[in-house]
């Protein structure tokens, strides 16, 4: 391929100042970038709003395919329950036989837990819902694990609310716009959140891996206590995410620790419930006496 | 100057519908409209409802960018990196400026092999886009991790296998896109 005939500009003074102002562009527009990039890592949260902008245009479009992707998969679905009905039938029959008993002792323990509860005048926040969404797109091409979800400010989304959906936990919001907002999954790198065996109460911490997986570390050092299997719902410690919120089902022990599977998949969850900041008043009240990021020195 | 044909055109005959082949000038909104959207379009493909586990997704946006600027060097001008790449991290989820940065670097460093390996065939150009798509997405990696946690490197071998593999793909829709641009 030859070069372009603008690389020779020949005795004209006018067609080499010409290239030399592009050059001089070109480096200047790199710099300005730099310092756009700059801006951005000492403030992740500065170009929200450019962002919101990005996500708001292009929505529409995702809301339009997204509702034409989930009716295919209803009909794929729909066409093979036919598939294998009678053996189906006769097996979910038996399941559902032996889950009523336990389901009324549980029916039974829930009383009991709130009788209990009463007595010992233990103030219950309920995890209360905020709105039902749906998730419309991720970041599927950068190492960020980034959902936007179909609803925004318009439905009182904020940030920093916890996501569930109806498997388990999906993420927080960390950026509202006008009619969406980008959730954190629980699979990013960044999102540390405080979890449990659901079989015991061992806490760990759970933190993304970044590829569909999360670590799940325990408090207590030492040898890894999990098992292949075990299953990992949220504790609600430090509020935010609420308490015995599905979270993931180990699937393989690490050295310290162990690989979990998340319940919620954000490419298959029919909807997304924003729900409030578990203990949310108690945490503003603290916010108040003591913000993030400014320790007091207690007066002698 | 040059008379446009209907302009000379005598009073024809009632009936005599078509426009005349010889001599019919292309339109500037499309020679110019077309490597543009086509660019900024590729970068949205990241807003589809496309859920992966890891990043997978390759960066259309950059291999259409690549595309043009090493299938018609001269058409697209040596600063165009900056705005594209702002453009494609308003889409993306990387930090904002992190594509501006990184295509303009793209853009400056195929500037210099264009004033040295003057004469490519089509696999010289191809690991040119393949060395510059792995740059880029290690830049990237590495810049979404000085603003926030980040997973291990290893994560990105497939999507960069899957960028490389797909740029031939991308090269075809840019020519035929190129073949539409210039048609009269």
């Amino acid at each position: 391929m030859a070069p372009p005939p603008h690389r020779r500009p020949g005795f004209s003074r006018k067609a080499q100042y010409g290239l030399f102002a592009t050059y001089v562009v070109a480096i200047a527009g790199t710099i300005v970038a730099a310092l756009l990039l700059t801006i951005s890592v000492v403030d992740p949260t500065g170009f929200s709003a450019l962002r919101a902008f990005g996500s708001e245009v292009t929505a529409p479009v995702a809301r339009v395919i997204n509702d034409a992707r989930q009716s295919t998969q209803a009909i794929t679905h729909n066409v093979s329950a036919y598939i294998d009905a009678a053996s189906k039938n006769v097996a979910l029959e038996k399941e559902l036989k032996a889950h009523r008993s336990a389901l009324i002792e549980a029916r039974a323990l829930h009383l009991e837990n709130a009788r209990l509860r009463g007595l010992l005048k233990i103030a219950d926040e309920d995890a209360q819902q905020v709105a039902v969404g749906r998730l419309i797109s991720s970041t599927a091409s950068s190492t960020r694990r980034v959902a936007t979800l179909s609803i925004g400010r318009n439905f009182g989304v904020e940030r920093a609310q916890p996501v569930r959906g109806p498997a388990g936990l999906i993420g927080r919001v960390i950026e509202t716009g006008p009619t969406t907002a980008r959730v954190l999954l629980v699979t990013d790198s960044e999102n540390l959140v405080p979890v449990m065996r659901a079989s015991d109460g061992l806490p760990a911490f759970s933190s993304g891996l970044g590829n569909g997986l999360v670590l799940i570390k325990p408090l207590n050092l030492g040898e890894s206590p999990f098992k292949v299997g075990d299953i990992i719902v949220t504790s609600g410690n430090g509020g935010l995410y609420g308490a015995n919120i599905p979270f993931a089902r180990v699937i393989r022990k690490t050295s310290d620790g162990a690989l979990g599977m998340p319940f919620a998949d954000p490419a298959n969850t029919p909807y997304a419930v924003v729900m409030k900041p578990y203990l949310g008043e108690a945490r503003a009240a603290q916010q108040a006496l003591a913000p993030d990021g400014e320790t007091k020195e207690v007066a002698e | 100057m040059k008379i446009p044909v209907s302009a000379i055109r005598l009073p024809t005959r009632p009936g005599r519908e078509y426009e005349s082949r010889f001599d019919r000038e292309q339109s500037i909104l499309k020679m110019l409209a077309i490597p543009i959207a086509s660019i900024i379009l590729a970068s949205m493909v990241t807003t589809l409802p496309i859920f992966s586990a890891g990043p997978l997704l390759p960066p259309f946006g950059l291999l259409m960018f690549l595309s043009w600027r090493l299938m018609r060097p001269g058409l697209l001008p040596i600063w165009s990196g900056v705005p594209f790449g702002l453009m494609d991290d308003l889409f993306s989820g990387q930090p904002f400026g992190s594509a501006g940065l990184l295509w303009s670097l793209a853009m400056l460093v195929v500037e210099i092999i264009d004033s040295r390996a003057i004469w490519r065939d089509y696999l010289q150009d191809w690991l040119i886009a393949a060395l510059l798509i792995i740059a880029v997405l290690v830049g990237g990696w590495w810049f979404a991790g000085l603003a926030h946690a980040a997973p291990k490197p290893e994560i990105l071998f497939p999507q960069m296998l899957l960028s490389i593999l797909l740029y031939p793909l991308v090269v075809r829709i840019c020519a035929r896109l190129d073949s539409w641009r210039l048609a009269t």
